[in-house]
């Protein structure tokens, strides 16, 4: 897999320009007092997430992307090509919808089967397309099954399946993960996960989920009412929040490496202690507001995880003091003003973080 | 159609909080204010049927029912409301279409007018019909003139008149069902290339066909018992356009015996088509 990696900070191919791969979107949609306008560029291969509250216009977008919403102004270029006039059935455009609107009166493989149709592929070859991509998403036994006989996580793959069978130039993904039990997510994200690294061509997520957006994608805009209000990879978003908004959304601190039991050793060449037991790609995540920073190495801390860090910067956010840390470990770490004024912390100031592993979550990538 | 197997309400535990009281609401008594009008509802639609068995000639019904007339406007009805039921299912269908998923200037006035044939009176429809389609109707007289054809007074004109009797039944149930199907699915068609029809054959039409079928035995039956519209606009011709209903009626007049006999076998007919259609979709749900 050659794709980047989301998490690590590797920022993906710059924007695409009029006539360069990629998608080159302004998007404006007004409806009564509602205004949506943002800009989406993404390169071939780039996973790119519209993270935002219920109400945002997240969706809209996606719509509009699709054609199923019309553009009241901006554009739509995909692979140099306009496509804002273009009906839904025209754009080389595949969707995976937040329910999945999977088609109850046809079995899974019919409903994958159902693209190529439309484009004109002979029924046997369409179904035999349609086969091969069930197979890849593990579901050929289920082929023949009606979706209403698929468990969530076996339709959300159908659907995916679905979408991908048409070999759009854009995949577009409502919710991908909201339909489904917290269970069944860890399990569906992974696994959507490896399917987008996959895909050669553009991918655009909407998700409320901070967790969604972090994991599957390469690059995340933050999305608060109607307009892109942060634009960077999921590193940065979650470290350098632009709005109050964004730090309660994405206050995380997110991790790539290797799990072995219960250490995640990083990429970077730290070790994580989580809180459950876990074997190779994993994440691990935790709340800036887990963090404890002493000035001295603590001797009395019962936390598994302690890292020897420098402040980089110091923020006020609301009734907290957001601190960014280098180090061992970059980390964002929540204080109270009290605190923060306690420790006389200041850019430059040596301190050790402490974390502990109860508050540690780790999942596999 | 939308009745769920025990199986569904089985995979979907703890839906909708605590259990329905269900045995106990049955238990409790009904009111007197509504079960007497019920009942007498009740008796006022089967009573009828009652006096159509007690008062029915049985020992004579053999002999009455090897008159080849009795057959003919038999095979007459079943033809021609299959015929309507076809041609409202053409037309019907699409109109349905048009009323729930576009947006025009004047829809609602449209949809007053197709379901106009429901109230009028079905002479005054006939009269209609051969005031448009009459030889010397606005349409009639073009047809006739350039293709040759004439509707009134012969079998064709009496599945014109039943279709447009009973176009309004189908129109009103397949609209219904179109509305209340999710139209993101037709979004999703479309997203995986499908073109309006397409996504209206392949995935709209399967979705509707339950509503699709009742509206097709609502108009059948309607078609079948069609009476006004039909005397006035295709007469009272043995063989060619006297239906059941006309024979009937004109049994009346000179033995009623007789009347009595084919009322029953439309009555037989029209329940067990019925009665097989409701079995087969209950079956297929």
């Amino acid at each position: 897999m050659t794709a980047p990696s989301p998490g690590t900070g590797s920022p993906a191919a710059g924007p695409a320009g009029p006539d360069s791969p990629g998608l080159d979107a302004h998007l404006v949609v007004e409806r009564g007092a509602f205004r949506l306008d943002v800009r989406l560029t993404a390169a071939p291969g780039e996973v790119l997430a519209l993270l935002g509250p219920n109400g945002s216009g997240k969706t809209t977008a996606l719509r509009a992307l699709a054609g199923l919403t019309p553009l009241t102004g901006g554009r739509v270029r995909l692979d140099g090509a306009s496509l804002e006039d273009a009906p839904p059935e025209e754009r080389p455009v595949g969707v995976v919808f937040q329910d999945y609107l999977l088609f109850p009166h046809l079995t899974a493989l019919d409903n994958v089967a159902f693209g190529p149709r439309c484009q004109g592929v002979p029924r046997a070859r369409a179904r035999a397309l349609a086969a091969g991509w069930l197979d890849r998403m593990g579901l050929a036994d289920r082929a023949g099954a009606k979706p209403r006989r698929l468990s969530g996580g076996q339709a959300q793959r159908v659907a995916l399946a679905r979408a991908l069978a048409t070999e759009p130039r854009l995949l577009l993904l409502d919710e991908p993960l909201a339909a489904l039990d917290a269970r069944t997510r860890l399990e569906v994200r992974a696994a959507l996960r490896r399917h987008l690294a996959d895909f050669d061509a553009v991918a655009v997520l909407v998700t409320h989920d901070p967790l969604d957006a972090m994991v599957l994608a390469d690059r995340v805009v933050v999305v608060e009412g109607g307009r892109a209000v942060q634009d960077g990879t999921p590193a940065d978003i979650a470290r350098h929040p632009r709005t109050d908004y964004v730090a309660r959304l994405v206050g995380l601190n997110l991790y790539q490496g290797r799990a072995e039991g219960r250490t995640v050793r990083l990429d970077g060449g730290a070790a994580v202690t989580a809180d459950g037991d876990l074997t190779g790609p994993a994440f691990v995540a935790f709340p800036p507001a887990a963090v404890t920073v002493h000035r001295e190495r603590p001797t009395a801390s019962s936390a598994r995880n302690l890292w020897r860090c420098e402040v980089a910067g110091l923020e006020a956010q609301g009734d907290r003091i957001r601190l960014d840390l280098t180090g061992e470990l970059p980390l964002a770490a929540d204080l109270t003003a009290e605190a923060a004024a306690e420790l006389r912390l200041h850019p430059g100031a040596a301190v050790w973080a402490t974390v502990k592993a109860a508050q540690v979550r780790a999942y596999p990538a | 159609m939308t009745s769920r197997t025990p199986s569904d309400a089985a995979a979907r535990p703890g839906r909708g909080g605590p259990r329905r009281p269900d045995a106990r609401r049955l238990r409790r008594g009904v009111p007197p204010a509504l079960l007497l009008p019920a009942l007498l509802g009740l008796a006022f639609l089967v009573l009828p049927l009652v006096g159509l068995l007690v008062r029915a000639p049985w020992s004579d019904l053999p002999r009455q029912l090897a008159d080849p007339q009795v057959w003919q406007a038999l095979r007459l009805s079943l033809t021609t409301a299959t015929a309507a039921t076809a041609v409202v299912l053409v037309l019907g269908v699409p109109l349905a279409w048009l009323l729930a998923r576009t947006e025009f200037p004047g829809r609602r006035l449209l949809r007053a007018l197709v379901t106009l044939p429901l109230v009028l009176p079905p002479v005054v429809g006939g009269v209609a019909l051969l005031l448009a389609l009459g030889r010397n109707g606005i349409a009639g007289r073009w047809l006739d003139s350039a293709f040759g054809i004439t509707l009134p007074f012969t079998t064709a004109g009496v599945v014109v008149a039943e279709a447009f009797v009973a176009m309004p039944f189908l129109v009103i149930s397949v609209e219904g069902t179109l509305r209340a199907a999710d139209p993101r699915f037709e979004e999703a068609a479309a997203t995986l290339g499908a073109s309006r029809l397409t996504a209206f054959r392949r995935v709209t039409l399967p979705l509707i066909a339950p509503g699709v079928a009742a509206g097709a035995v609502l108009a059948w039956a309607r078609a079948l018992g069609e009476f006004g519209a039909t005397i006035t606009f295709a007469g009272n011709f043995p063989g060619r356009t006297q239906t059941m209903p006309l024979a009937v009626y004109l049994a009346l007049q000179d033995d009623p015996e007789a009347a009595v006999t084919l009322s029953l076998v439309l009555l037989a007919v029209s329940v067990t088509v019925l009665a097989a259609l409701r079995d087969r979709w209950t079956a297929a749900a």
